[in-house]
């Protein structure tokens, strides 16, 4: 159709200088050459590349098929890496949103400190987490640190935390929880105040009388649709964990803290290996991929719960 | 589900329970600020007071100003994040607004692209991005750190969403009136989706002030250096075991971000946890 019979089988009160779709094209093009050059084109560079053996320096590469992901299979620092980001999303995901809706169900439940307590829980999300990361350290180190301190004042151990490959998992997903937590508190939050507050006083004229019952025949199931996205957001959240990683522990010690995205830096960045890294980044990017699948799937069954 | 205000003492639990949880959210940032107050000798004996015996603030903030230059990585992070921003407005305003009010053909086929896009995380386009900087030799230079983040589907997506929702009369008038396209977008569209904008403000500049991934891969050394690179040299570099003074560091590195947090509360959390569901 050309834009004069665009224009006409659509009336309007006021034509367009330009016609509709030359001016729509123009007012989209910065976007859509952006969108080319720094999106697309990258995108479709490193699905390239992962079927190649391209290494930053090196004169030439060849096309080696599916040999970077077989290289994967029997690589024990990237399956090590694998395992760990799995256990990583796995402590993470339930540790930040078990405490976000109970502090969030604590917030909602009086008026007093909603906002204080929200900013405080909050905080987390809008500090540099290289300088929290610095903060953790002190924090967590094994000799000098605080909580090291308080445990021997206890007279419990004094364990190593990021130092020892048996915690140091175990202390970044601690990290990770308290990073993410604030983040599901405010959703959580959204999603209690959109409850209509009749249906708890029906819940108690129908013999729901303890705090519990309430919460298991109104909140739990009401909040179903809120608590299905923040459990896929905070997944996704979780497999891109890099920072503290960087900062705290360069995936040791002994391998024991790797996890996708930093096997990938290093492969990509410390040794220029682009096309092996490129192989990981597709790992992650398929990861991530089927998370946002869950997500629509559960979603799409769920959201017209209430 | 307090209907009535409940009385102190019985709400007093509640409280006592956030305290504490509260506290526990705040020991990073308790410990943090005391240890940059301690001289170091304090630090190394582990004691569990919080004030400094010694009041040694100075010299440990006086050494993070005199080792780094804590002004230029402060100017880089507000001209990385400034710049991404501006771009980000400037492609994506004009783009959700064509996406919104405007029927052209190909136009299911835009939208299809940047539905796309919202699927990709940022760090699958590093590596190409990375060889082709370094081959234009553009790597440690502002341009590396803001190009690739200039498209942001999201914000495309974002405006379009709010953009659909303003009267089609407001732009129909507004043609009447002999205003061009380009000034409908910035001079009538965007001051009406405002909420959006700051929504999406504090989103990016949030996310690009704390970014560590790809400022580490593009820069390399003091000059284009991050706030969170910054952090990250004093660290390695500098601190090594001095934990007053990388303390301190933190802090310094820390503070804009969270000083502007403290002042415009509601709309950070409105901005991050509304747009930033992007995850």
């Amino acid at each position: 159709m050309s834009d004069a019979a665009l224009t006409q089988a659509l009336p309007r009160p006021a034509r367009l200088a330009l016609g509709e779709t030359a001016t729509a094209w123009l007012l989209s093009a910065p976007a859509i050459i952006a969108y080319l050059l720094m999106l697309l084109l990258p995108t479709l560079a490193t699905i390239a590349l992962a079927f190649t053996d391209f290494e930053l320096g090196a004169t030439g590469f060849a096309w080696i098929g599916l040999d970077n992901f077989a290289e994967m299979l029997s690589d024990r620092g990237f399956m090590t890496s694998l395992r760990n980001t799995i256990i990583y999303v796995g402590l993470v995901t339930p540790g930040s949103i078990a405490g976000a809706l109970a502090l969030a169900l604590l917030i909602e439940a009086g008026t007093r400190g909603r906002t204080f307590f929200r900013a405080v829980f909050f905080l987390p999300v809008v500090s540099l987490t290289v300088a929290m990361a610095a903060a953790w350290q002190y924090l967590l180190h094994p000799s000098i640190g605080p909580l090291n301190a308080m445990l021997r004042v206890a007279g419990l151990g004094a364990p190593e935390w990021l130092s020892s490959s048996s915690t140091v998992l175990l202390s970044l997903a601690a990290i990770g929880i308290w990073e993410n937590l604030g983040f599901n508190l405010v959703l959580f939050l959204a999603g209690l105040t959109a409850i209509p507050r009749e249906l708890y006083a029906a819940a108690e004229v129908d013999g729901a009388r303890h705090a519990w019952q309430r919460f298991r025949l109104v909140t739990w199931p009401m909040l179903g649709p809120t608590t299905l996205f923040v459990l896929t957001i905070t997944m996704i959240r979780a497999v891109r964990v890099f920072d503290t990683v960087a900062v705290l522990t360069q995936g040791g010690p002994n391998k024991a803290s790797q996890v996708l995205l930093y096997t990938m830096y290093e492969e990509g960045f410390t040794y220029f290996r682009l096309g092996y890294s490129a192989a990981i980044t597709l790992v992650f990017l398929a990861i991530v991929l089927a998370m946002m699948w869950l997500q629509t799937k559960v979603l799409d069954k769920r959201v017209h719960y209430g | 589900m307090a209907e009535r205000a409940t009385p102190l003492y019985r709400d007093t639990p509640r409280l006592l329970l956030l305290a504490l949880a509260g506290l526990i959210m705040l020991m990073p940032y308790i410990w943090m600020v005391a240890a940059s107050m301690k001289p170091l000798d304090e630090i190394f004996r582990a004691s569990l007071t919080l004030l400094p015996e010694r009041f040694h603030a100075i010299e440990n903030y006086g050494k993070v100003f005199a080792r780094i230059p804590v002004g230029l990585y402060l100017w880089n992070g507000l001209v990385v994040c400034g710049g991404i921003l501006f771009f980000q407005l400037l492609f994506a305003v004009p783009a959700g607004y064509a996406l919104a009010k405007l029927r052209f053909p190909g136009k299911e086929f835009v939208f299809g692209a940047v539905m796309l896009g919202l699927l990709v995380p940022p760090h699958v386009q590093a590596l190409p991005l990375y060889v082709a900087f370094s081959q234009m030799g553009l790597l440690n230079s502002y341009t590396a750190l803001i190009a690739p983040f200039t498209i942001s589907v999201f914000a495309i997506f974002l405006f379009r969403q709010f953009f659909k929702s303003l009267p089609d009369d407001l732009i129909h008038a507004a043609r009447l009136d002999g205003f061009s396209e380009m000034a409908i977008v910035w001079r009538v569209v965007l001051p009406n989706a405002w909420p959006a904008a700051t929504a999406f403000s504090i989103f990016s500049v949030v996310a690009h002030w704390n970014d560590l991934f790809w400022p580490l891969i593009v820069v390399n050394g003091q000059d284009y250096a991050t706030p969170a690179l910054g952090v990250m040299y004093f660290r390695s570099a500098e601190a090594g075991d001095d934990f007053g003074a990388l303390m301190a560091a933190a802090v310094i590195m820390t503070a804009p971000l969270v000083i502007a947090f403290l002042l415009a509360q509601r709309r950070f959390v409105e901005g991050i946890a509304t747009t930033g569901l992007k995850g």
